[in-house]
């Protein structure tokens, strides 16, 4: 039974630059990255050590606390360098790459037949497990754990974010093989969110749900919220589209290939770059831009709401789909704070006339004003659309009361659910990082 | 721009972190970030931002204001002048006189509040080591248009730092105070300095001498004299049709176009129903007011209005049957308190003849609502959003509750005929509370799907 979503709150940024629906591919980075920055929680143990030779899909470092979970190199290589930040935590592992890669083998799996166990099993020692994100709490999954139901969106609104729709539409194949191995893992269902005209519309072994309406409609956590909102104690995991095919593909060919499609989007993009690019995880971004002045131009590996901040040299993220250049917004603005002026800027304010300018817009990333104490009520709900009180819910984080977060529906967010919030509010409160502190602090009173 | 640029940046060099007067930093950032918007670019979070900010904010609000503030201005010096001149009526007085008079009576008053409460914030500022926020641009105009015109100085400027220290520092600063803080200065100086902030006297420029009089529409409806125009079948009942005084009041010749156009004595600004509307509409349209608290403010002094006057006509005909019936003659109800005494009535029954003669009871609910600053107080001081409930259902609970209670307070209590201001700082305290139970019905659902959930699984 499929039960339809339609979103009505949220906002829809037009912005610039966005990427044809074109697939290239990229040069091979001579360098790649695992970063355990990206695995939100993690403490890396390392098994291999700085110039040790790595198959592609051979573990390099394991969560300590959960040590089944492996993190495996995406090429085959030698580790050239593990860079290393303030006491000594792992920010990097740098693997000089092989001119073509070699795999190991998991061997092939009849998904008809193998048992759970055995999934797991193959996602644990591949490394395809960290692609399985547990909420609440945006983490990689435990293990141990069995999951209420699995959700995958493959639907995109995100500003300028690579479309997942587009990407997975010629891995169908993979994805329904991926659909098929969660499936076993959960005792409830595989939920797909598409897009109202996906092709992903006919995969088998899940429920799917068409997602309609402006951002954050794509999120994931607003779609489980819609569908079948966590309650504590309860897990439930999320996997991202492409992320499906890479597992459909390691027990259809039995080798973890970290394929990942990026769209280079952003109005500091030239025109004729802003496409779809076939990389590998970790990839180095020299790859896909070059020598960017990085005072006048900001690099996110994600989009322009979510991402992560990337200096020359640096490496892709381990799950975005997007990598996106917007110019840096360090200049001031003579009375700036006049109403009805500077309408180039998208807006749901009232004092700004943006609405009646059509078309996308350029923007940059200045902050447009400076941190106040909350004053304005009622714009956050305008955002978010989850039956969740978000500025109760943020002071509550804020103060650190664990039973008040728990009422007002902490176990149900992620950070990013919360970016239009830190896009929006007039405060300038960093909504995000709030909300990301409240679950970590969550994470260490509760588990 | 580029030059004025370069010279402020010189003109802060002292102020930067490490520099000699770094503790003095939000002072200059202050007038700096008002002239600029500062070249801060995003560390964390999306790195994108919308371009409203809290200044941008509170100045639309100044904006929305500055209707009622011009039209206050020329009507402080119109009601003095035609009165002092002995004219026929406001209109009488030539547009700039009254302009100019009523801003040289009413500019030290915002004068003074601004120096005052800003000197409080900026040293409050300085001392917590935060910028100085913006609420206070809307607070310090907002407290010289609700006093009388009149009032000394001193008198405000101590009623602005009562509210400053009081009603907003005490609790936190910007975003954490109960009470709005405009309001908190009112009711100070009208517990204080009651003779300078209630009576019959003040409410127009030197109202208390013999040759003005300062009575407000309020004031005499609540004293039963009230002798202007009043509209729809009112006009005919008890209460105001009695025999003409022997000298007409001042307000003998208003009706419902006056009040409406705010050409009515009263506070500095808060006459005028028309450029409150109009402020309104700009609150609304660029959502930086709820419109959900001003519709629902005025639907509940409606509502209260009109079950008042349902008692009012009830007494009316009370009376009226009585008179037809022979055991009393309507000139006697209104002159002679001992024929009525005589009468004998008891119990409800002379409640009935209280209610019939009394004008608060009979004045039509629709024209309550622009008489007095109900209107003002519902779309400039209730939706302050800090002292405001914040949640969306909870704005129409408070709302509604406003206008009831202001009425209420209007109606029940001649000693404090202007009601709204009591309403409005009830409400404020009471916000936390409606938020609160609307919220839990939130929690409550939570729980209950977390009880469902959870049989599920047992019966599984």
């Amino acid at each position: 039974m499929s039960k339809d979503i339609r979103v009505r709150r949220g906002l829809d940024l037009k912005l610039e630059g966005d990427a044809d629906k074109t697939i290239v591919d990229a040069p091979r980075s001579a360098v790649y990255a695992i970063k355990p920055s990206d695995f939100h929680a993690v403490v890396p143990k390392l098994i291999l050590k700085e110039g040790a030779k790595v198959k592609a899909g051979e573990p390099v470092f394991y969560s300590k606390y959960d040590e089944p979970v492996k993190f495996v190199s995406p090429v085959s290589g030698t580790i050239s360098e593990i860079v290393r930040g303030a006491k000594r935590r792992i920010l990097e592992v740098r693997i000089q790459a092989d001119a073509t890669s070699e795999y190991v083998d998991h061997g092939t799996i009849d998904l008809a037949t193998a048992d759970a166990a055995t999934i797991k099993t193959t996602l644990l020692e591949s490394g395809c497990w960290p692609f399985i994100i547990q909420r609440p709490y945006d983490i990689v999954a435990n293990s141990e754990d069995t999951p209420k139901s699995i959700f995958i969106s493959a639907y995109t609104t995100a500003p300028l974010a690579g479309d997942v729709d587009f990407i997975t539409a010629d891995k169908k194949e993979a994805f329904q093989a991926g659909v098929d191995a969660l499936s076993k893992l959960t005792s409830g269902k595989v939920h797909v969110g598409v897009g109202t005209d996906s092709a992903l519309g006919t995969i088998n072994n899940a429920v799917v749900h068409k997602v309609k309406g402006p951002h954050p409609a794509g999120n994931v956590g607003i779609q489980i919220h819609k569908i079948d909102p966590i309650n504590f104690g309860e897990k439930v995991w999320v996997v991202g589209a492409e992320d499906v095919a890479t597992i459909g593909n390691l027990f259809l060919t039995g080798k973890f290939l970290a394929q990942r499609t990026v769209a280079l989007v952003g109005s500091e993009v030239s025109p004729a770059n802003r496409k779809y690019y076939r990389t590998i995880i970790g990839a180095n971004v020299d790859t896909l831009v070059k020598d960017v002045n990085t005072t006048e131009t900001r690099i996110i590996s994600g989009d322009v709401l979510t991402g992560d901040k990337l200096d020359n040299g640096q490496f892709l993220n381990y799950y975005s789909n997007t990598l996106t250049l917007i110019p840096e917004g360090n200049e001031y603005a003579l009375l700036g704070w006049l109403p009805f002026t500077r309408n180039n800027i998208p807006s749901i304010s009232g004092t700004s006339l943006s609405w009646l300018k059509g078309g996308k817009s350029k923007v940059d990333t200045n902050l447009n004003g400076e941190e106040r104490a909350l004053v304005v009520t009622g714009e956050m709900e305008e955002v978010l659309p989850m039956d969740i009180y978000p500025m109760q819910l943020i002071k509550a984080c804020m103060a650190g009361d664990i039973e008040k977060m728990e009422n007002l529906g902490i176990y149900e967010v992620a950070p990013e659910d919360f970016a239009l919030v830190d896009y929006i509010n007039t405060s300038k409160l960093e909504a995000q990082e709030v909300i990301r502190l409240g679950l970590d602090l969550m994470i260490t009173e509760v588990g | 721009m580029k030059w004025v640029r370069n010279k402020l940046d010189q003109v802060r060099k002292p102020f930067e972190p490490g520099e000699k007067y770094e503790k003095f930093a939000p002072a200059i950032n202050a007038f700096d970030t008002f002239l600029f918007t500062p070249n801060h670019t995003t560390q964390k979070g999306a790195h994108i931002r919308d371009v409203v900010d809290l200044k941008r904010t509170m100045i639309t609000v100044v904006l929305a204001l500055i209707p009622a503030l011009i039209f206050g201005m020329w009507n402080s010096g119109a009601q003095y002048l035609y009165q002092e001149r002995g004219l026929a009526s406001v209109f009488d007085v030539p547009f700039m006189d009254a302009f100019i008079e009523g801003a040289i009576l009413v500019l030290p008053l915002i004068i003074v509040s601004y120096v005052v409460g800003l000197t409080i914030e900026f040293i409050f500022a300085i001392y917590r080591g935060h910028e100085v926020n913006e609420g206070y641009l809307v607070t310090g105009l907002l407290i010289p248009m609700i006093f009388p015109v009149d009032i000394p100085l001193w008198m405000l400027a101590l009623s602005v730092a009562f509210a400053v220290l009081i009603g907003k520092e005490a609790f936190g600063g910007t975003g954490m105070n109960i009470l709005n803080p405009a309001l908190t200065a009112r009711a100070f100086a009208f517990f204080a300095y009651p003779l300078y902030m209630s009576g019959n006297a003040i409410w127009v420029h030197e109202g208390s001498t013999d040759a003005v009089s300062g009575e407000t529409i309020l004031g005499a409806l609540a004293s039963g004299t009230y002798d202007g125009s009043v509209d729809g079948a009112a006009a005919s009942s008890v209460a105001f049709s009695g025999p003409a005084p022997s000298e007409a009041s001042v307000l003998a010749n208003i009706d419902f176009y006056d009040m409406f156009m705010g050409f009515i004595p009263g506070s500095v600004a808060e006459t005028s129903a028309l450029m409150v509307i109009i402020g309104a509409i700009i609150l609304i349209a660029t959502k930086v007011g709820s419109w959900r608290i001003i519709v629902g403010g005025v639907l509940g002094g409606l509502a209260m209005g009109a079950i008042f006057n349902l008692f009012g006509t009830m007494g009316s005909n009370f009376i009226e049957g009585l008179v037809a019936s022979g055991q009393i003659t309507m000139e006697q109800v209104y002159n002679d308190a001992g024929a009525v005494a005589a009468l004998g009535l008891s119990g409800w029954d002379a409640t009935l003849i209280e209610l019939g003669t009394n004008q608060l009871f009979n004045f039509p609910f629709w024209q309550h609502m622009v008489v007095g600053s109900i209107l003002f107080g519902v779309v400039f001081m209730a939706t302050d959003p800090v002292s405001a409930a914040q949640t969306t259902k909870g704005k129409w609970i408070y709302g509604i509750l406003i206008g009831f209670f202001g009425i209420l307070i209007r109606i029940f209590n001649p000693a404090y005929p202007e009601g709204i201001m009591l309403a409005i700082l009830l409400l404020n305290v009471f916000a936390p509370t409606i938020d609160h139970y609307v919220v839990q019905g939130n929690v409550n659902k939570r729980k209950k799907r977390l009880n469902a959930a959870k049989a599920q699984l047992q019966t599984a």
